[in-house]
């Protein structure tokens, strides 16, 4: 049922521009999916590692103001310029991280608003390097292998497979052993220490590859908008970021992309009809929280699989709940 | 024999209130030691120092014949330390196996591997379910946490610290809470224990505690009034004045 669904959902992306037909909703869609990747790197945090994190919107500020400067400025070459720019907002993660993890909860929340609002400040205000309030315009596409990726239908591809290799990894990660264990911190990180866990090494660890993975997001962001100002390091669009995690499903692989669609949807499609769309996503949270906390995925799950009574004991019975093993150890 | 656990002029305050005060401590390999005090004697905060939890104001502590008083708690429990807790803290959303394969997983170098799946792992599922098995919760391998009985956690928890092959488990209130019946299965696995391990251990039923310990520490207020065997600790009126008394 999930690979059939998995696999459908895929199919519609490949198909999307022939399905929709236009540049504009090709468009839109490459929208989404790089919302989408900002949703899944923050979703690590958030929702598996439990660190609710307001400055994700750094990550893109960092990532795509070190390549544009790098690109302006310096004239690097577009390859050379990604992943320097993403090498930039990976050491940055790093170093939030240790400053970020000295604490936990509200605070962490707290440290990392103000990291995210430090890096906007300097956006704004440190205008020989980011161009202040103009900020960095005049930016290109990247045509890696003679692909010219100005195209729309090009760039949605492009796009299309980031998203894919970004999506596999993170599905693959959360799996893993090393992936257990990050849940466990976020559960338990009392008990993850007294087994043995290094538990601060596991967030930071966490706290990098979102980063990293935010970078990445940033780099498409650029690319697809070819410019880049103060406004997207805006806390505004930190709070976005989580908002589309919170309103898909925190701690699960399809949430944070069902979210992301969402927001993106409302933002472009609703602005062009109601003036207040703003107050419109507002309203279409507040249902979210109250009606299914858990995000939209874990209430369409939950409307599939009725609960059970009371008292009613797990589903399986121990007989066909025999613990699922590999072939090959 | 060289002490397993040396805990030496410890003293821990939180702000003005000190909780620990100039604590001496000494257990032997395969001792089983019984820590009692009346409430907040700081028979938790002393478990809480010697596993890594918190960290002392002044004093040291050494296991193994290792100083580890500024050593992080998984440092401790990797070095053999297993401790269950007070209050249950275990991981509710999740199943027993995953619980049991968690607590497998901290001391193997499983831990850093960042492919392949853990719910699949055959070796630690059936290591796991032996576990289980040995503490008879097998045939609920697949249950969520949170929908077993309170005597099952409990079970579980002292399953997960054994899970971890220790050369030391620290036990706070394993029996606290639990119906007669629950009592007597746990009693059974405590006894069970490989005579190697050396256990300490807080307890407020006597009857067991009794039975089962070889040395006794008395606190109170943070203090070490009195240590020694078992019935040298029974038969101090200090005993029954501060904690069998009233």
């Amino acid at each position: 049922m999930k690979r059939a669904l998995l696999a459908a959902f895929i199919v519609v992306l490949l198909f999307l521009p022939q399905l929709t037909g236009g540049v504009y909703y090709t468009n839109l869609a490459s929208q989404a999916l790089i919302a989408a990747l900002f949703a899944l790197s923050l979703n690590l945090l958030v929702g598996y590692a439990g660190l609710v994190s307001l400055g994700h919107a750094g990550y893109l500020g960092l990532a795509a103001y070190s390549f544009g400067w790098l690109m302006t400025h310096l004239g690097w070459g577009h390859l050379a310029a990604a992943v320097a720019a993403l090498a930039v907002t990976t050491v940055m993660a790093g170093i939030f991280g240790l400053i970020a993890l000295r604490a936990a909860g509200i605070s962490f929340l707290m440290i990392t608003l103000a990291l995210g609002q430090i890096l906007w400040g300097l956006a704004y205000r440190w205008s020989s390097v980011t161009g202040g309030d103009n900020g960095i315009s005049g930016l290109t596409r990247p045509s890696p292998f003679g692909i010219d990726l100005g195209n729309p239908n090009n760039f949605y591809y492009f796009t299309l497979v980031v998203f894919l290799l970004v999506w596999a990894a993170i599905a693959n990660w959360v799996r893993s052993p090393y992936g257990a264990s990050i849940r466990g911190t976020k559960d338990q990180p009392r008990r993850m220490s007294a087994l043995g866990y290094n538990v601060w090494l596991i967030r930071w660890t966490t706290f990098i590859v979102s980063g990293f993975l935010g970078g990445v997001a940033g780099l498409m962001y650029v690319y697809y908008n070819q410019f880049i100002s103060p406004h997207s390091l805006s806390l505004a669009n930190s709070a976005e970021m989580l908002l589309m995690v919170i309103a898909g499903g925190a701690g699960t692989l399809s949430g944070p992309v069902v979210g992301a669609a969402l927001v993106v949807l409302l933002k472009n499609v609703a602005s062009a009809y109601i003036d207040r769309w703003i107050m419109l996503l507002g309203l279409v949270f507040i249902f979210i929280v109250m009606f299914v906390p858990g995000g939209i995925v874990a209430g369409l799950s939950r409307l599939r699989r009725p609960r059970l009574p009371a008292g009613a004991g797990p589903e399986k019975t121990p007989a066909e709940s025999a613990p699922a093993v590999e072939k090959t150890a | 024999m060289s002490a397993v656990i040396e805990v030496n002029d410890l003293c821990k305050s939180f702000g003005g209130l000190q909780v620990t005060r100039s604590v001496n401590l000494r257990v032997e390999q395969g001792e089983r030691h019984l820590l009692i005090g009346p409430n907040g004697a700081g028979k938790t905060t002393l478990f809480n120092l010697i596993a890594g939890d918190l960290r002392p104001s002044s004093g040291s502590i050494s296991l193994l014949g290792k100083p580890v008083t500024r050593s992080s708690t998984a440092m401790r429990a990797q070095l053999g330390l297993a401790r269950t807790f007070q209050i249950v803290t275990l991981f509710g959303r999740d199943s027993l196996l995953h619980n049991v394969k968690l607590a497998l997983m901290g001391k193997s170098p499983m831990r850093r591997r960042h492919w392949g799946s853990f719910e699949r792992n055959r070796a630690l599922s059936t290591r796991a379910l032996q576990v289980l098995h040995s503490v008879g919760l097998a045939d609920k391998a697949q249950w969520p946490l949170e929908q077993t009985s309170y005597g099952e956690k409990r079970r579980l928890e002292i399953a997960m610290a054994l899970a971890q092959d220790p050369q030391v488990l620290l036990l706070d209130e394993p029996l606290a809470g639990l119906s007669t019946e629950e009592r007597e299965t746990i009693t059974t696995l405590l006894r069970g224990i490989d005579p190697s391990i050396t256990i300490i251990m807080i307890e407020h039923d006597m009857e067991v505690a009794l039975a089962f310990a070889d040395r006794i520490t008395l606190l109170h207020y943070g203090e070490v009034i009195l240590a020694g065997t078992r019935q040298e600790v029974v038969a101090d009126p200090r005993t029954r004045e501060i904690y069998l008394g009233h």
